[in-house]
């Protein structure tokens, strides 16, 4: 089949099949992302009202506490599963992954499409139940049963149920276009385009594409069996219960049962959200500093370990509720175990940064950032993985500050770095460079001034979740003061990322005209004979890669990077596997 | 028309992301897209039902759990589906010799048994209805419905995955992947049916204890 003729049939040519019902990878991964950051506004705004409420409790009439738990609850599921799970596979995954491996596009485009408009669908769900009766679910975002489904608990008419079946329909939208990465990983790639040359962006996101395809599937049956104990009455999980004075007819059920499949999989979403941000990084930080990536197999290797060690760790968001001791000493000592392979990463960053030829471009700037708040939240879970300190720490605000630090503003950060780095490809222009570095330091700065205390009010005894403070001796004047900082600080960054987003907008027409590789990368996205890519990406021909996505600074070669498809004899390979080992290949 | 005809053809990416003029024979060595994602999917049916499996092992080990006998529709409807995933084999082994009319007769009748099996389910459903297992007052009355319905919307799944096999050209490398990945997932679905009938008709409250160690 020739590809002219390919492109002929194929190439979309009205405005609904260009940008509605597109099946290009690329025009999917921006409905995706426009769409993740849409909610990603709804979810800031939600966290916004809970700090009105927090920094001036009682100033705010209309956030009563059903309200506050309905923002606690949206906020939280929105931010991990809608926004950030949804930005990384969707969004980068789509974008990514077909032209770094040098393929035309996702194996299975329609189903590439549908998976979009699944999402969509679920996202529609989701904020229906802001209008609904009784307004959203307030049940927090781990939906704990047997409260989730009691009466009392805000949103128990409608909007846990919607909650549930949006989060069915997104696991349904999340499996679609799971099925296409990996396959397209597997399946897709061009001649000479090992799975060993390929950009650590690609193996975290194709790791956290399998552990998201093996651990959602609890999500769903967690979520199955909750909507049939609260639609059918069922006793999955509702034990027999009295509830405002009324015996339920629920009997037997186990709410243990719901938290370990829950965690089952809401320790590995984790890194569902974390592994692309360790890719995506490791990139960033290459091309940025003008070196290839300190020891590329280990960072492949520390990804798999990763991805096979969270599905052992799940327990230890459950020290609380009580477990045999040998489970919780096997849970707490997998956890820490995890720290090796995700130092190893944190070294291999440094070390690639060590004698680079650092460019502060404002994507750099995002990944150094992601460095430091990554290690503070992960080291903080050094004190939560073990057991006799997590106990006294789990229900206070240094939880909220750990998770915040390590899930929340590392990948975000992560996100802002890779969406200034590749909106040049995407659009043919660069973000504009001046708003660009006001909304990356309010944004690092803002963050820090929101969560680093937090710490101290957790390690106070401040509790978490509460609506209100009043009357606890043991919290002082001086904590209250905090919080009413901390309110205002992230008011502060909440405003400057409408500066990010009138950037996007305005740059689409008016940033500087980017050229084919501003950056001067060397991986293969970087290389398509058009920018932006056209449909089918490479023209007449696919590339033919060489080597590595890291050939910087080559001695010898007459420019600072060369690319994954430039000629045999051009150099820069990679180093052999077993080179640093004296074996003899 | 080999087997390796079945892993050079794939549905979609043959037909949009094809290979250009300078990309022929590049991918040969590759298996089909389609073939990888069905093995790819098969992995995350069966995270699913391990997990159903696994919650219905710990639900068990509660005071108010009453097995329930499955009805005697069960075993038909278990013959239905072992006899849909052997029709099936030779469909894709008809498909592979190249004899197309055999291979499309025997597709015909897997998808048939298939459907059989759907309402032999059914029936089961209505035999435990009668006999007032409701779907909510006993767990182990629950969990038969639950996992009962999970697996045979897979079947129903199936089915378009089916029709559109049946809809193929006759003869054509495509219509071929096709009845092949058809039968590899009727056997798979056998496979997870018979794991279902096992936790569902042997797994009781005492075992579970033992496997826990707590018997």
């Amino acid at each position: 089949m020739a590809y002219t003729d390919d492109a002929a049939h194929h190439g979309p040519t009205s405005f609904f099949t260009r940008y509605i019902w597109s099946q290009d990878h690329k025009v999917i991964a921006v409905q995706y992302t426009l769409v993740a950051i849409f909610v990603g506004l709804v979810g800031v705004v939600l966290s916004n009202l809970m700090r009105l409420q927090l920094g001036f409790p009682g100033h705010f009439t209309f956030i009563d506490a059903n309200r506050y738990y309905q923002f606690v609850t949206m906020h939280g599921m929105i931010m991990v599963i809608y926004l950030l799970t949804a930005l990384f596979l969707g969004g980068f995954g789509n974008y990514l992954i077909p032209l770094m491996v040098g393929a035309r596009d996702m194996v299975f485009p329609y189903l590439n499409m549908l998976s979009f408009w699944v999402y969509f669908l679920s996202v529609l769900v989701l904020l229906s139940s802001f209008f609904v009766p009784g307004g959203p679910t307030g049940a927090g975002w781990t939906l704990y049963p047997p409260q989730a489904i009691l009466r009392g608990t805000p949103g128990y008419e409608w909007g846990i149920i919607l909650m549930l079946v949006s989060l069915l329909i997104f696991i349904v939208a999340a499996t679609m276009g799971g099925l296409n990465y990996v396959t397209t990983v597997l399946q897709a790639r061009t001649e000479g385009m090992t799975l060993m040359r390929m950009p650590l962006a690609v193996w975290g996101i194709f790791m956290a594409t399998i552990l998201a395809l093996l651990a959602f599937p609890a999500l769903f049956v967690s979520g199955l069996m909750m909507l049939l104990d609260r639609t059918l009455g069922t006793s999955f999980f509702m034990p027999a219960i009295v509830s405002l004075g009324q015996q339920l007819n629920y009997k037997g059920g186990s709410p243990l049962l719901f938290q370990h499949l829950f965690w089952f999989f809401g320790h590995p979403e984790v890194y569902i959200v974390a592994l692309p941000a360790f890719g995506i990084v490791s990139d960033l930080i290459s091309v940025h500093s003008r070196k290839s990536i300190f020891g590329y197999r280990t960072m492949v290797w520390a990804i798999l370990a990763i991805g096979v060690l969270s599905v052992v760790v799940w327990a230890h968001h459950m020290f609380v509720s009580g477990m045999n001791p040998y489970f919780g000493f096997f849970f707490a000592t997998t956890t820490l175990i995890i720290a090796i392979p995700t130092a190893i990463k944190v070294y291999n960053w440094v070390i690639t940064l060590w004698r680079g030829d650092i460019h502060f471009s404002v994507p750099m700037l995002f990944a150094i950032a992601f460095v430091s708040t990554f290690v503070i939240g992960g080291l903080t879970g050094l004190f939560l993985g073990n057991v006799s300190v997590d106990i006294p720490l789990s229900n206070t605000y240094f939880v909220v500050a750990h998770f915040h630090m390590v899930m929340g503003v590392s990948p975000i950060l992560v996100v802002f770095g890779g969406i200034y780095h590749w909106y040049p490809k995407v659009t043919g222009r660069m973000l504009n460079d001046t708003l660009g570095h006001i909304h990356f330091w309010v944004t690092f700065v803002g963050t820090y001034a929101i969560f680093f205390p937090m710490h101290y009010l957790g390690i106070l005894g401040m509790p978490r979740r509460y609506y209100a403070y009043d009357n606890y001796a043991f919290i002082p004047e001086s904590a209250h003061l905090m919080n009413a900082y901390i309110s205002v600080a992230a008011f502060i960054v909440a405003a400057a990322q409408l500066l990010f987003i009138f950037n996007l907008a305005w740059s689409v027409r008016h940033g500087r005209l980017a050229g084919s590789n501003p950056w001067r990368a060397a991986s293969l996205e970087w290389q398509t004979p058009q920018t932006p890519p056209v449909h089918g990406n490479w023209g007449p021909e696919q590339p033919v890669v060489h080597r590595w996505a890291y050939a910087y600074s080559v001695p010898g070669a007459s420019e600072d990077f060369i690319a994954q498809n430039a000629p045999p004899d051009a150099g820069g390979a990679e180093p052999e596997p077993h080179a640093s080992r004296g074996a003899v290949a | 028309m080999n087997a390796n005809l079945v892993y050079r053809a794939s549905g979609d990416s043959e037909r949009r992301s094809g290979p250009g003029p300078g990309d022929v024979g590049r991918q040969h060595a590759r298996r089909a897209a389609a073939s990888i994602g069905l093995w790819v999917f098969m992995g995350v049916v069966s995270s699913l039902f391990g997990l159903f499996i696994a919650a219905y092992a710990m639900r068990m080990d509660s005071p108010d759990w009453h097995a329930v006998s499955l009805p005697w529709q069960v075993w038909m409807s278990t013959a239905l589906l072992a006899a849909g995933s052997a029709v099936m084999l030779v469909a894709a082994r008809a498909a592979r010799d190249g004899r197309f009319t055999m291979a499309h007769r025997a597709l015909r009748f897997g998808g048939l048994a298939a459907a059989a099996f759907v309402a032999s389910q059914l029936w089961a459903w209505q035999a435990l209805l009668a006999i007032h297992v409701m779907p909510a007052n006993n767990p182990a009355g629950s969990f038969f419905y639950l996992l009962t319905a999970m697996h045979g919307l897979h079947v129903l799944g199936g089915l378009v995955g089916w029709a559109v096999a049946m809809h193929a050209a006759r003869g054509s490398a495509r219509a071929t992947l096709r009845i092949v990945l058809c039968a590899r997932y009727w056997h798979f679905l056998l496979a997870v049916w018979l794991v279902l009938l096992a936790a569902l008709n042997w797994l009781t409250p005492e075992l579970v204890r033992f496997i826990c160690g707590r018997g």
